[in-house]
């Protein structure tokens, strides 16, 4: 690293700038996303502003046990989240804080085992963010495709299971599509990086100074593990939502309707 | 419909003649729920072999009883038995093959006819012959290559019914099976089910909201009207 930048925070306010086109966009087509839109700002600005200070005190401390508090706070909140896209599944939460706890557990055990990073709190912290918020988002992108086919596709899932199906055979081309929509993005972004785009670690990195070849090779590392993560989120928190369905004799239970 | 005596006919010929005053499914003070909303409400009622119209207004819970006949739902209390067993005692996945449920909609899988008709053979790792099959639905066996999703509601409907006769069922539910078909299909279907009547000996449980039909086809009617259902025959005994 050569230099350190600083960012004053009207440097932050000027893109604000973009974030109006954005919203005047939305209200412009109707999408009724404004709202959502201001949220996200709000939210974004006092999240990344407290764990900012947050972070601050955990890197000063080194601890472990407040690293590991950090993102299992990280964890139930980003189940949270994920649970209000995944309506239509019926108690989501739970499927999505275990599939989550799983992902960031598995991912930065390896991460560890392997000695590709050491077990400092400034590594621990940002990699087991990116982990759990990338699974969060492949989760909920799954679990929200998962009820809306469930729902969507009620009539042939009971056809099959009146033809003697057991629930996991008569869900199973519905759990392969969910699957797919939750680990699809990452993977189309893993594949055009470089090309398409610069993803936003190698960014961070270049900006602030670093070497491009590091930049590249951090970047890679946190793709690899990402890919990891969100495969091993999706695949935990469909396995066990798609139970949530049916009943142990095999029958749909009916499914609340969604106030949009 | 061809005149041969099938395979899928000669398997269904093995079972013995039921005695068509024997109780197939006898429902004991069934109260039934959608949702929060109760459907059936202290049922109580016996269907018999042979081929039972159930009619009735829309919304009365024909279609909820159908459910429970194979258990795709369970009652909220009560009890239904089938053979003479508590429903709930039968394995779940061997009663469903053994009753088959036809829904109102067609409902098929993606893929070819052939698939859909070997879809619940495949589970039960049993044979089933497509040709033959298809012929005891009506439908052509040149049928079997062909996109399900591609054909007519008719069709659909008769692919339906093939799926269901492929697992070789004993009881066949029928949930209003013409309501989306035109006079001509629909009176081709009629005639259907009493071939498959004739030469295989199935029973039926027939849901519909057409008396006239119910009349033309059912041994027995029984009106469904605010959770309980009443013999509706017009004569004892209609000749068949």
């Amino acid at each position: 690293m050569t230099a350190v930048i600083e960012i004053g925070l009207g440097q932050v306010a000027a893109t604000l700038a973009l974030v109006a086109v954005a919203a005047a966009i939305a209200a412009w087509e109707r999408t009724q996303l404004e709202a959502d839109i201001g949220v996200a700002v709000a939210r974004s600005f006092v999240q990344l502003t407290a764990i900012g200070y947050l972070i601050k005190a955990i890197f000063a401390s080194d601890s472990t046990l407040w690293v590991a508090v950090l993102l299992a706070v990280m964890v139930v909140f980003g189940a949270l989240t994920a649970r209000g896209r995944a309506r239509r599944v019926p108690h989501a939460f739970w499927p999505l804080l275990i599939a989550l706890a799983v992902a960031a557990t598995a991912t930065l055990a390896v991460v560890l085992l392997l000695g590709v990073f050491p077990a400092e709190a400034r590594y621990l912290v940002p990699v087991g963010g990116m982990v759990i918020g990338n699974a969060m988002t492949a989760a909920a992108v799954a679990l929200n495709r998962l009820g809306d086919d469930v729902h969507d596709a009620a009539a042939r899932i009971e056809g099959t299971l009146a033809l003697g199906a057991t629930a996991t055979q008569a869900i199973a081309p519905i759990v392969r599509r969910s699957l797919r929509s939750g680990m699809i993005p990452l993977i189309d972004s893993t594949k055009t990086t470089g090309l398409i785009f610069f993803p936003g670690t190698m960014v961070g990195m270049l900006l602030a100074g670093a070497a491009p070849v590091d930049a590249v090779r951090l970047q890679l590392i946190l793709l690899y593990v990402l890919l990891g993560a969100v495969s091993i989120a999706t695949l935990v928190a469909v396995a066990l939502a798609r139970r949530t369905f049916f009943t142990t004799d095999h029958q749909l239970r009916e499914i609340a309707p969604v106030r949009e | 419909m061809n005149n041969r005596q099938t395979k899928s006919e000669q398997q269904h010929h093995e079972r013995p003649a039921p005695d068509q005053a024997a109780v197939l499914f006898e429902l004991v003070h069934v109260t039934a729920k959608r949702g929060a909303r109760v459907v059936l409400e202290d049922l109580s009622a016996v269907l018999r072999y042979g081929l039972t119209g159930i009619v009735g207004p829309s919304g009365v819970g024909k279609s909820t009883l159908l459910r429970l006949l194979n258990r795709l739902a369970d009652p909220a209390s009560g009890t239904i038995r089938y053979r003479g067993r508590d429903a709930r005692e039968h394995d779940v996945l061997s009663l469903r093959r053994d009753v088959g449920l036809v829904a109102q909609l067609p409902a098929l899988l993606e893929g070819t006819v052939t698939d859909n008709v070997l879809y619940g053979p495949r589970l039960a790792q049993r044979d089933a012959d497509v040709a033959d099959t298809l012929r005891l639905a009506g439908l052509d066996p040149a049928f079997a290559g062909r996109t399900a999703g591609a054909l007519s509601v008719g069709e659909q409907q008769r692919v339906m019914l093939a799926r269901a006769l492929a697992l070789r069922p004993s009881v066949l539910l029928l949930d209003e099976p013409t309501s989306a078909l035109d006079e001509a299909t629909t009176a081709a279907i009629e005639l259907t089910l009493r071939d498959l009547r004739e030469r295989l000996g199935l029973s039926f449980v027939l849901v519909t909201h057409d008396r006239a039909q119910a009349d033309r086809l059912a041994d027995r009617v029984l009106a469904l009207e605010r959770g309980a259902l009443r013999n509706a025959d017009p004569t004892p005994a209609r000749p068949r």
